[in-house]
């Protein structure tokens, strides 16, 4: 019974990865570069909900309007950060993406201060009692809006023009700006989509613990990025996969009183033997370099 | 025959990468309707040529005009939405797409449907989706692709990729098509197939088709007028026959 709710947990846990993750690898795939500051799109989406919590005491519309508020943030970010950048060294545009992310945490302490803020509104209580088997609303809440989130997201790429178009802009760039493809366009709409679901991202994880600070996307952003290369960046699917798979595996390990304080250690180690067996993760394709 | 129009003049056309200048002093004027071949030894600058109409590279030098407008210097997208498509002497299908989604992704610009109809599943997004597919399934017939719609790209026999990528090239809906060596890695038969197709597109389409090729016996076979590149220099231009009997072209291409 206690394994059955560990993983199920894991499952709930791993789902708000995994929405994080696909921000990461809709990126990386699409634009070719690391996003680090996409962790803190998810902290700025919850100050947004934290502030338009107290302005319209509505938790939805406080969801909405962070969703609106982190992809106004993320469009314009990519347009003064990342776009003059199109064409340099990834290290130079993984520089910017790390300066972005203490610009923002920096930001935020400035404007909210350092010491959390306790949005208790957003949490869910309650629990479904089936026999001896407890599950809490908010892991099934998590539970459904990952999955909607994935099946949204699958059929957005497979059966539209723009989901075809991103798919044939992260596999060749060149060739796809020349079957007259606007690629600016196209990777102004992934970080679009990626900076929404931090939004829904946040949103979860308030719904679990209201414990807001600058840094709330920063370690969940770490783990999802792990997540994203245990599943192969760049593949969605991938990242769905990566982000479950160590949600459970976290769970697990959280659910084992002697293994609990080594979780972190025990997820990192996951990602190290992976890439050993795989290095491309999961579901990622050995990359060939043209020649 | 009465006078037909230009479609693509270049004139002086040229572009240097540090001190080599790759080409130099480019002249070309097609007319509608005419399949044209640019030919030349390996090296001689063809398929940079094709990078400078279609933007992939900006010229030093010159002008490019599509139908009396200066595209010149203009980005790929850009230029290919003013009409001018390519095909790739190294294929550059989108592999991880089927066969018809590969064809509907150079339909994007033809088919009205923005993002949020798209997300939302306005009626129109279903429209055009349905649009998309119809015409997408149209050009896989011309190319007897049809049977193979839901294959992945890269799944593809050789000789079918070469032949998708003219179809996906079509479903932008150019004036003005590119072929960079359309038959290389071709037997034969293969050849001899893909040469009755480009036929067929210039005939039912109406198309303006300009080539680089290899092949000796498809230049001589289906193009109308020839340009011979050399050392990136314009060597001659002329009628087909004419162009392949002259000395000078012989002995570019086999030495003295």
């Amino acid at each position: 019974m206690e394994f059955l709710s560990a993983l199920l947990n894991g499952f709930s846990s791993g789902g708000t990865y995994a929405i994080i993750a696909i921000g990461y690898t809709m990126v990386y795939g699409i634009a070719k570069m690391l996003n680090f500051a996409h962790g803190d799109i998810i902290m700025v989406g919850g100050y947004a909900m934290f502030v338009s919590l107290m302005l319209l005491n509505q938790p939805l519309l406080a969801l909405a309007f962070a969703i609106l508020a982190c992809v106004l943030l993320g469009i314009t970010v990519e347009r003064l950060a990342y776009k003059p950048l199109r064409g340099a060294s990834s290290l130079a545009v993984l520089i910017t993406a790390i300066g972005v992310s203490s610009l923002l945490q920096s930001l935020a302490q400035i404007i909210f201060g350092a010491a959390p803020k306790m949005p208790t509104r957003f949490m869910i209580n309650g629990t479904v009692v089936l026999g001896s088997f407890r599950i809490n609303y908010s892991t099934l809440v998590t539970l459904a809006v990952t999955v909607v989130i994935m099946a949204v997201l699958t059929v957005f790429v497979k059966y539209t023009k723009t989901g075809r178009a991103m798919v044939a802009v992260s596999e060749d760039r060149g060739a796809a700006q020349l079957m007259g493809i606007n690629t600016n366009r196209i990777i102004a709409v992934t970080f679009a989509i990626g900076s929404a679901l931090a939004a829904v991202a946040a949103y979860l994880m308030l719904m679990k613990a209201p414990t807001l600070s600058s840094t709330l996307g920063a370690m969940p952003g770490i783990k999802a990025f792990t997540a994203a290369v245990i599943g192969g960046i760049g593949s969605i699917p991938g990242a769905m996969l990566g982000g479950v798979l160590l949600g459970v595996i976290e769970s697990l390990a959280l659910s084992v009183p002697k293994l609990a304080p080594f979780t972190d250690a025990i997820e990192f180690a996951v990602l190290v033997v992976i890439l050993l067996v795989k290095p491309a993760g999961l579901l990622g394709k050995a990359r060939r370099e043209k020649v | 025959m009465s006078e037909r129009e230009t479609i693509l003049k270049v004139e002086h056309l040229a572009i240097q990468f540090g001190g080599l200048k790759a080409v130099d002093d480019v002249n070309l004027e097609i007319k509608k309707g005419e399949l044209y071949g640019l030919i030349g030894p390996n090296g001689a600058g063809k398929t940079t040529v094709f990078n400078l109409l279609t933007g992939v590279y900006k010229p030093t030098l010159g002008r490019i005009y599509l139908c009396g407008e200066q595209i010149g210097g203009k980005a790929p997208a850009e230029i290919n939405r003013k009409g001018i498509a390519r095909t790739f002497q190294n294929i550059r299908l989108f592999h991880n797409l089927t066969v018809l989604e590969n064809v509907m992704v150079g339909l994007a610009n033809q088919i009205p449907c923005n993002v949020f109809e798209s997300i939302l599943r306005l009626p129109r997004h279903k429209r055009s989706e349905r649009e998309a597919r119809e015409r997408a399934m149209e050009l896989l017939r011309v190319f007897k692709l049809d049977a193979y719609s839901d294959y992945l790209a890269a799944n593809l026999p050789y000789g079918k990729q070469r032949k998708l990528e003219i179809a996906r090239a079509l479903a932008t809906n150019p004036k003005l098509l590119l072929l960079d060596e359309p038959a290389a890695g071709m037997n034969p038969n293969e050849t001899q197939e893909l040469m009755d197709d480009i036929m067929f597109v210039q005939r039912e389409f109406g198309m303006t088709i300009l080539l680089i090729e290899h092949d000796m016996r498809l230049v001589g076979g289906i193009c109308e007028k020839l340009t011979v590149l050399n050392f990136g220099t314009e060597l001659v231009t002329g009628p087909t026959a004419e162009v392949l009997a002259n000395p000078a072209v012989i002995k570019a291409y086999l030495g003295e």
